[in-house]
């Protein structure tokens, strides 16, 4: 189910100006990456050019390659929408759709993708929901507006949305940023039952959760203001943690950056 | 020398004198009064002069008082309040003032003969009669300028925000704009060219055709703000649900600003209902009853208003009948407001738990 993402040579502009520049990188299946680094170098925006989000923004283009278990998401002839449904998105802020119920939102991507048996909808709503650690929360609920829930409970409802669809690679976009302690704690106990099924690319800016959640760290740095993104290195959690290769790593973790 | 009785010998700088609540009417009515013994020692028969002067008075007084006894600063503040409830009052006296006239004018003659009855075989300076065929030819013609306008104006507002790139997209925003400042007896010229070109006759879609012309602006204007209020963060959850540009558009995008579409859309046909321009140039007006918009004179409210007013030689009835006609038209779009804001607040997005 889960597959391997390949990297190789990426460069994503907007309109002239270059975001992050010649990245390579393999992620491996069922596992949990975590991107760190400053804001500004990039990290949204390759994250972003890994289920062809980047080009919806006017201007967003993108060179190099991307291969998810050998198919190059950048290759001729690959629909983007298809791409989208292999690779899911979780957003920094939780944006559940207001116009639906909270089973509506579950049900969106299976609904609006079209691919779907009636009888089977309202287990997958239920398998996702409690995929997601929120189905003891919302089940005499499901007819409400997803508007009304918190907003760790919006967020994990944006989870349960993403994987629905059965993903093979689940994107997460500092996804605890805007939520509590708890519920941070939440997703995070979430996001290590989830890698059984996905692998999983996480960006976060808190550096004890990227400890805490992922089995490898990326380290990204960009070398000016203007400069493109780069990425400085990746490796092992545990190694970026305690002994990384490079010093600007060692800097940045330990704060003593710039 | 301890804290507390540092406080305790300053004044407090938190705590100002200020005028007791009833300050401004007792202001206004001193204001009214003085403004009305000014007129009238000045020998000034007009209405407008004394209430211009009351409001005068009422805005120096409230500035002297309140900068005596509360400070300058107090004083503008109740100022700008006062110019904003004069503004206030003035937008309004004219609309209420507009309603009280119509009703009391239009109820004279308005009842179910009236609404269910044509002028085919009343002569315009007779009494009797009704607004039964001007209220078809109204519907019909609104109706019909309505199926024309407002999916092209929405279409066109989905384009320009959701597609629209470059030269295209500019050129569609300009000509939109020219055609907001197109006057409806332009419109209607420029069907009568057409209609003069093909040879026909004034019939009722030839009038639909122009206020269509008329509507279209509108509603890409008020559709294209209303797209551009959904967040950005829905369009992209959905596309990277996998979810296809065009379905996000239909089953996300438009559902979420549905309320105020529909809302730009009955102020688009409340515009159009109201015109006379168009409809007097290409549909004629007839006092008899023709349900069929395709062929032959029809009547419309606003025509049927003007038409008893200019051909009724003074004849008390006729206008009777016009004031009718003018609370109907009134009343007609009031209820489409109601309805549009109902649909509004249904399909607006749901909030609550």
């Amino acid at each position: 189910m889960a597959k391997r993402i390949d990297v190789s040579g990426l460069t994503a502009y907007y309109g002239s100006h270059k975001a992050i520049e010649d990245i390579s990188m393999t992620v491996e299946p069922r596992s949990v990456t975590a991107f760190i680094g400053p804001s500004g170098c990039g990290k949204s925006t390759f994250l972003r050019t890994l289920n062809r989000m980047h080009e919806v923004t006017p201007g967003g283009r993108v060179e190099g390659k991307v291969l998810l278990d050998d198919e190059d998401l950048y290759g001729t002839g690959v629909d983007p929408v298809s791409v989208r449904r292999e690779v899911g998105m979780v957003f920094q802020r939780p944006n559940p759709f207001p116009t639906m119920s909270i089973f509506d939102n579950v049900a969106a991507g299976l609904r609006l993708n079209g691919n779907y048996r009636k009888s089977e909808l309202s287990d997958i709503v239920e398998k996702s929901l409690r995929g997601a650690n929120l189905w003891n929360e919302v089940k005499d609920r499901l007819n409400k507006p997803g508007s009304g829930l918190s907003g760790g409970q919006q967020q994990r409802l944006c989870i349960a949305r993403a994987i629905a669809v059965e993903p093979k690679v689940l994107l997460m976009d500092e996804p605890c940023s805007a939520l509590d302690p708890i519920s941070t704690l939440a997703i995070e106990d979430l996001i290590g039952e989830l890698k059984e099924r996905f692998t999983i690319v996480i960006v976060t800016h808190n550096m004890q959760q990227a400890a805490r959640v992922s089995d490898r760290t990326a380290f990204f740095n960009l070398a000016a203001v203007g400069q493109p993104g780069r990425l400085i290195e990746i490796d092992d959690t545990e190694r970026i943690f305690s002994n990384p290769s490079v010093q600007a790593t060692e800097d940045y973790i330990s704060g003593r950056f710039g | 020398m301890s804290t507390a009785a540092v406080t305790d010998k300053r004044p407090s700088t938190l705590r100002a004198a200020s005028l007791p609540k009833w300050t401004p009417w007792a202001i206004a009515a001193g204001s009214i009064a003085l403004g009305l013994g000014i007129s009238a020692a000045a020998g000034l028969d007009s209405k407008i002069q004394w209430a211009l002067i009351a409001a005068l008075l009422f805005i120096l007084g409230t500035y002297g008082v309140a900068a005596r006894v509360e400070g300058r600063r107090q004083a503008k503040d109740r100022v700008a309040t006062s110019l904003v409830w004069v503004a206030f009052l003035l937008a309004v006296i004219p609309l209420v003032s507009l309603i009280w006239v119509t009703v009391a004018r239009g109820v004279k003659v308005l009842d179910i003969h009236f609404l269910t009855h044509s002028m085919g075989i009343v002569a315009d300076t007779e009494p009797g009669g009704g607004i039964y065929h001007a209220i078809i030819g109204s519907l019909e013609q609104v109706g019909l300028a309505t199926l024309i306008g407002a999916p092209i104006g929405v279409l066109t507002a989905i384009y320009l925000v959701e597609y629209g790139r470059g030269k295209l997209a500019k050129a569609v925003t300009f000509f939109v704009d020219v055609m907001t400042g197109i006057p409806s007896i332009v419109a209607g010229l420029f069907i009568l060219s057409l209609m003069l070109i093909f040879e026909m006759q004034p019939f009722g879609f030839a009038g639909s055709l122009a206020l269509a012309i008329l509507m279209m602006p509108v509603v890409v204007r008020s559709t294209e703000e209303m797209l551009k209020l959904v967040p950005n963060e829905l369009r992209e959850a959905s596309l990277a649900l996998g979810v296809p540009k065009w379905r996000t558009i239909l089953k996300v995008v438009l559902p979420t600003s549905i309320g105020g579409i529909t809302t730009g859309i009955m102020l688009a046909v409340a515009r159009i209902a109201g015109e006379t321009a168009p409809v007097l140039l290409l549909v004629f007006g007839n006092p008899f009853i023709n349900n069929n918009p395709f062929e032959g004179a029809q009547a419309s409210l606003p025509l049927y208003i003007y038409q008893q007013f200019a051909n009724s030689a003074g004849s008390g009835a006729a206008y009777d009948r016009a004031w009718a006609a003018s609370l109907t038209l009134i009343a007609f779009v009031m209820i489409l407001n109601l309805v549009a804001r109902g649909i509004a607040r249904w399909k607006a997005p749901k909030t609550g738990r």
